[in-house]
């Protein structure tokens, strides 16, 4: 044992010290051998080593991504150098870049096929709020209108110094949570979210609803106007076309079975 | 009435005119880039005539700019709102080139050119997306970056996104009251969305587009005593669907392959699911506010689109570079194509299954490279350096000696290594030896440009064929390398970055002292002489080229890297269109690959080299 330094057992003793149970001592005596924790403590700590991200890039902040991996900055030390094309197999989606209109349903789907737990890394400015193309027609301003995010790394590219400490808060999170109140152990969770669909222009299931209050007033308002410009037709209250009150009749009627279900 | 034409001229002093007649109209925009105008009628001939007589062999960019809102004199009077451009070159003679316009009106359609150059495949499929112009005779007209049932043509000037503010920056309604509304609370569900008024979402349908994957551009030809001759199992062809979340498609790309077998018959590129609406955007910005766009083209070589934009707009306006930022550019370009090549090669063998190893190689090089960029520009990956008549600053003291030490010993020594580890490799010969093959004439016609065509043998290379900056004044070669295959695209590259190595050295060894920007203060910056001056100073800031266009190329890394802008004389381009080598490159991809086997299809598609934020823009 010559090769162990002398402060090994110090260094180790002091390694573990935030993973030993509050209250539970063991006795001096037992412990080299002995160490009481918590489950949670434990299942965290695993996980939060061996996170698997997503083999997953989008865009430039992807290329930082694989510097990152790389030898310089490493991302091995922290347990997460197996990057798995499978998002079935992965733990963490770092959305690494411009995320558009026209992916957004593959990156939904994606999102839907990891397996719980799950996080997602917002890379760059892009990703988190839609960076120097928020304002284009085929930008999606932000991941995080259509998926949760756990963690937001600022920076265009965010240099892989930032992305290794977004990583790191990550690890914070994680050493946080609990088996009794994560949600996804929850009953009844589903953490599904509706995949996005191409329109005219693309639009989440969730808001089906809103979206269709405000293309049908517009009709109705062209309906109106019509009206108005026909002296002929008996002038009277706003009316809506028959087809259009059937809709909203209709669209009320399943957002309240929806509600009860 | 007035006449059609801007500049009315008596067409017999009009070139061509002989040979096609009445094909040219007149010429556009004599002062900076000369153009001539063409007879929707009479493209075709006029274009069969430039290509087989005159040796205009290669469509280098095919774009269209919608007149609506143009403020210039020089279209006073024209009806017509669309223009579509064409540049051609010649790639025996070198030199400069032919410019074309075509004038269109709205809702009428321009013969399509994919029937005499090929290459305008994916450019006439791209000006449709964009603009809703038909070109009549294409055989795949269909929406390209955007999706099938997208409402509406969005580079069109009248057609406003959801975040729409001004046409043009900067902004004046920012703050109003010292405060930011964020667009996102102006809409009702938050999101930068457009629903067209009527629209119901519950009874859509997406339009199923239909991708005739079944149209082998290279039909193989079977002959039937043949088949008589060797039973074989007769099976069904299936389609395979790859990506746009594929490991190995190099970001967001997608192909449709029709298989038999293994055996490729057909293979469909679908593309802009990296969208980013860099045209729009830059339309909208001043002519300095698109650098840092630049950028995030092709996000692998950031200094060398900082160079194509900012030697376009120099021509355009005139502006002289001094000797000292002229050497500088050389210097950054050629990191940059080391850098790239070198990166190229790692993921291409990463493709190939040799995962990690050789591309580990390339990024500690990279790695090394990077330092210098972030040490001059203050970023590893973006570095936004270049400005118009100059760079930002100047290199930082000892940065010579740096860069010196990496010509001189790192990088040659790096790249020998690369050679010694893969050239011989057994299994890398196996794969790329004859995969991918395509002549040199079917290339050229096809449009595609840089390491591709020189690994055909076609000694083209912009630096000589039309050299700008300074590279007349350095000694390198072209290396040309006879078969077209993949084997040749990973060698070529590795050439190329070794003659890379030769011009950075020479440049280092020359570099002279002095100003690194012109006089008119376009791109000075340093903290004392305040921001105004990072921005340009105010005469910068409100750079307004002369009316007129410019059409001006560099060769990139991954090819030929144009910028095609119109100006109208204000502070803002009134045409930003970027020709991207990757883009381009792409036409090739469906007839190389047919033939071979799924696996080398994405071989082949690494060794075109691509970047998505090229493709898609
Ligand atoms: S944040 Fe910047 S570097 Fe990252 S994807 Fe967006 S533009 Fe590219």
């Amino acid at each position: 044992m010559a090769t162990v330094p002398s402060d090994f057992y110090k260094l180790k003793e002091q390694q573990i010290q935030q993973y030993l149970h509050d209250s539970i001592q063991v006795p001096p005596e037992l412990r080299q051998n002995v160490l009481v924790t918590t489950l949670d403590k434990l299942y965290n700590w695993s996980r939060r080593s061996s996170m698997w991200p997503l083999l997953f890039g989008l865009a430039c902040c992807a290329i930082e991504m694989i510097a990152t991996a790389a030898s310089r900055y490493d991302m091995a030390r922290f347990g997460m150098e197996v990057m798995r094309p499978s998002p079935r197999q992965s733990d963490l989606m770092i959305v690494s870049g411009t995320v558009t209109k026209k992916m957004i349903p593959a990156i939904v789907r994606i999102y839907n096929q990891m397996a719980e737990p799950r996080y997602v890394v917002a890379m760059g400015a892009c990703a988190s709020g839609g960076g120097p193309f928020k304002e284009g027609y085929n930008v999606v301003s932000g991941v995080d209108k259509y998926i949760p995010v756990d963690v937001y790394v600022p920076g265009c590219p965010p240099t892989p110094e930032a992305l290794i400490y977004g990583m790191m808060k990550l690890h914070e999170k994680i050493e946080r949570q609990s088996i009794a109140t994560v949600p996804w152990y929850q009953e009844g969770f589903s953490g599904y979210v509706p995949v996005p669909r191409l329109g005219p222009d693309i639009f989440d299931p969730r808001q089906v609803e809103l979206i269709k209050e405000h293309t049908l007033q517009a009709t109705r308002e062209a309906a109106q106007a019509a009206q108005a410009a026909e002296p002929t037709k008996a002038a009277g209250p706003a009316q809506l076309s028959d087809k259009a009150r059937a809709r909203i009749e209709e669209a009320k009627r399943r957002l309240a079975a929806k509600r009860g279900g | 009435m007035s006449e059609p034409t801007a500049v009315a001229e008596g067409t017999e002093q009009l070139p061509f005119n002989d040979a096609v007649p009445g094909a040219v109209l007149g010429t556009w925009a004599e002062e900076t880039d000369k153009a001539y105008l063409v007879a929707p009628d009479k493209l075709i001939p006029l274009l069969t005539h430039l290509r087989d007589e005159l040796g205009y062999d290669y469509l280098s960019n095919l774009t269209c700019v919608d007149y609506l809102t143009y403020q210039g004199k020089k279209r006073k009077g024209v009806q017509e709102r669309f223009e579509v451009v064409y540049h051609l070159y010649s790639t025996r003679k070198g030199g400069g080139h032919i410019a074309l316009h075509v004038r269109v009106p709205e809702n009428e359609t321009v013969p399509s050119a994919v029937g005499v150059y090929p290459g305008a495949n994916l450019q006439e499929r791209e000006v449709y997306d964009l603009y809703g112009i038909r070109f009549e005779g294409h055989p795949n007209l269909r929406r390209i970056l955007l999706w099938e049932g997208f409402h509406g043509h969005p580079m069109r000037k009248d057609w406003k996104e959801a975040y729409y503010e001004q046409d043009t920056k900067p902004f004046k309604s920012r703050h109003p009251r010292g405060g930011y509304q964020f667009h996102e609370d102006k809409l009702p569900w938050g999101k930068n969305t457009t629903y067209p008024p009527g629209w119901d979402p519950d009874t859509w349908q997406e339009p199923v587009a239909y991708v005739p994957v079944s149209m082998a551009p290279h039909p193989v030809v079977q002959d039937p005593e043949e088949e008589e001759r060797r039973p074989h199992v007769h099976t069904e062809s299936i389609v395979i669907n790859l990506g746009p979340h594929h490991p190995s498609t190099h970001g967001v790309f997608r192909m449709l392959t029709r298989v038999e077998g293994e055996t490729i018959l057909a293979l469909e590129p679908e593309m802009g699911y990296l969208h980013r609406n860099h045209e729009k955007i830059g339309e909208r910005n001043t002519w300095l506010m698109n650098m840092p766009f630049t950028d995030r083209l092709d996000y692998l070589n950031s200094m060398s689109n900082n160079w194509a934009y900012a030697l376009a707009v120099e021509k355009l306006a005139g502006i002289q570079v001094p000797e000292r930022a002229e050497y500088i550019r050389v210097i950054m370009a050629e990191l940059t194509r080391i850098l790239n090549h070198m990166w190229s090669i790692g993921f291409l063998l990463n493709d190939l299954g040799a995962l990690q190893t050789p591309a580990l190689y390339a990024i500690e090089e990279r790695e090394m490279i990077l330092d210098l960029f972030e040490e001059v520009s203050g970023s590893r990956m973006m570095c936004n350096y270049f400005r118009f008549g100059g760079v930002v600053r100047d290199l930082t003291p000892g940065w010579l000696e740096r860069a010196r030490y990496l010509a001189q010993e790192r990088l040659p020594r790096a790249l020998d290594e690369l050679d010694r580890l893969i050239s011989e490799n057994e299994i890398v010969k196996a794969r790329c030896r004859g995969v991918g093959y395509l002549s040199a004439e079917d290339l050229i016609a096809l449009s595609v440009s840089g390491p591709m065509i020189r690994a055909a043998g076609v000694a083209y290379d912009i630096r000589k064929a039309e050299p700008y900056g300074i590279y007349d004044r350095f000694e390198f070669d072209i290396p040309t390398l006879p078969n077209s295959d993949v084997y040749d695209r990973y060698y070529i590259r590795l050439l190329e970055a070794r003659e890379a190595v030769r011009i950075l050295q020479q440049a280092l060894r020359d570099i002279p002292g002095g100003e690194v920007h012109g006089p008119p203060a376009y791109a000075s910056a340093t903290l004392e002489e305040g921001f105004g001056t990072i921005l340009g100073g105010k005469g910068g800031y409100t750079l307004r080229p002369p009316e007129g266009e410019i059409y001006s190329r560099i060769e990139a890394p991954k090819g030929e890297l144009g910028f095609y802008l119109v100006s109208d004389g204000k502070p803002n381009p009134y045409r930003y269109h970027v020709r991207a080598p990757s883009y381009i490159n792409l036409n090739a991809l469906g007839p190389m690959c047919v033939g071979y086997k799924v696996a080398d299809a994405i071989v082949v598609l690494g060794a075109i080299d691509i970047v998505l934020g090229e493709v898609d823009r």
